[in-house]
């Protein structure tokens, strides 16, 4: 675990049941998350994924890569372009600092139509625990 | 996005009057932390993470906010702030809400079982910003979730409540239009002018339609034209159900309608349900207008 170092990019297929299960699992029932016809009256050309999910999509992509022992320290996202249905997320890390077995990974997040997410996500890797 | 005028924003003054008061106090999750929320949440965002499964499992730390959404049940310590400031955004149309950000810090693993309460504040309150989904306002508010008397994580959330932007409506969709060239281009002219012309041969004075560089009978190049009288049969046809195309409406009828010249075009039956058109029914030609360009040939089916 070395500043610098990037972690293989995960894609995620931007599925409408993808965007509605993952509104549900996090119990967010905001319309634009289900509701094609809602998301439209309110200024979007469909459904999007809600923040929670894009939220744990970053945290799993994180301790997919630093394995069981890896615990989230703090997370923090921005949204930017939506994930809209039929869309691929593409995250990509890379390592921006290293304190002992604290590292703070930057991770971008981009669909086909631009930026969705951009963030920091602070990991404590217990020695050994890093592949 | 960018500023509006914010200099002379009353509204955002008094929305800003609402940053450092209470937004929820002493609120409750509406479950304890529970393993089967934990696999639902795995299963749709693909963790396999066997941390969150099995004795000593742990929540995704990433669900912290997953435990105090109120879901469809009302708020629980909503605080009255909060409550003023949004119905303040309403009031003033911005009644849409998207979350642009998310800060959590997890100060301990939650475990099934674990009950969180939580209390959250008005933390800032931005100047009117434009864009693309609209006008509106960013609130952030920071929640402090508790399981009993421990602090076990921080949530700071960003959301736009906007006013959303009005999407032009689509225009209507229009007709295919007709592909115009060398050879055809006499006829589309006469239907312009609310003429059916068909080609006459000039050497075997034969009628022919659709229109074609030569006679297919005997070969000669030259031509003239004779307009059709406008009365038909209907030599056979069929209803379209399926599939519908931009600008069609099904269930329609399309005929092969024989012209008393006795050449035969293809076109809408109209005038009569699609259902009563028959052989034979005799139709008379007319000119419909679909848009601000396209003129076409109909025949109107005549009913005894």
């Amino acid at each position: 675990m070395n500043v610098g170092d990037a972690l293989p990019p995960l894609e995620i297929e931007v599925t409408r049941t993808l965007i509605v299960a993952g509104a549900l699992a996090s119990r967010d029932y905001q319309d634009v998350h289900h509701d094609p016809e809602a998301a439209r009256r309110k200024g979007s050309p469909d459904i999007f994924m809600n923040i929670l999910t894009t939220n744990g999509l970053v945290g799993r992509y994180l301790t997919d890569h630093f394995g069981p022992t890896a615990v989230l320290r703090k997370v923090a996202v921005r949204l930017g372009a939506p994930n809209y249905p039929g869309d691929t997320l593409v995250l990509r890390g890379r390592v921006e600092a290293v304190d002992g077995e604290t590292a703070v990974v930057r991770v971008t997040g981009d669909n086909g139509i631009g930026r969705h997410v951009s963030g920091t996500v602070t990991v404590t890797v217990p020695a050994g625990g890093a592949r | 996005m960018g500023d509006d005028d914010g200099l002379d924003d009353d509204l955002h003054a008094r929305l800003k009057g609402y940053e450092g008061r209470p937004s929820t106090v002493a609120g409750a999750g509406r479950d304890p932390v529970n393993a089967p929320m934990i696999r639902h949440w795995c299963e749709v965002l693909g963790d396999t993470n066997p941390a969150y499964t099995g004795p000593g499992a742990t929540a995704p730390p990433t669900m912290l906010q997953a435990w105090i959404m109120a879901g469809l049940s009302p708020h629980t310590g909503r605080a009255r702030p909060y409550e003023e400031l949004l119905a303040l955004l309403d009031e003033a149309g911005c009644t849409s809400i998207v979350a642009t950000d998310c800060e959590q810090e997890y100060l301990r693993p939650l475990r099934p079982g674990d009950e969180v309460t939580y209390d959250s504040v008005i933390e800032s309150v931005s100047p009117r910003k434009t864009t693309k989904l609209g006008t509106g306002y960013f609130v952030t508010t920071r929640t402090d979730v508790r399981v009993g008397p421990d602090l076990v994580g921080t949530h700071r959330f960003r959301v736009l409540k906007y006013a959303p932007a009005r999407r032009p409506a689509k225009p209507p969709e229009r007709r295919p239009r007709p592909v115009v060239n060398r050879d055809n281009a006499g006829f589309w002219e006469g239907v312009r002018d609310h003429r059916l012309l068909l080609q006459r041969c000039a050497d075997c004075a034969g009628l022919r339609f659709p229109w074609l560089p030569g006679c297919a009978d005997c070969g000669c190049p030259d031509w003239d034209t004779v307009d059709a009288c406008g009365e038909g049969t209907v030599f056979s046809y069929v209803v379209l159900h399926h599939p519908p195309f931009p600008a069609f409406e099904p269930p329609y009828a399309i005929g092969l309608v024989e012209l008393a010249e006795g050449v035969r075009m293809v076109s809408n039956v109209v005038g009569v349900p699609y259902d009563k058109v028959r052989i034979g029914m005799p139709v008379r030609l007319e000119f419909r207008r679909y848009d601000d360009e396209l003129v076409l040939p109909v025949f109107k089916g005549v009913t005894a």
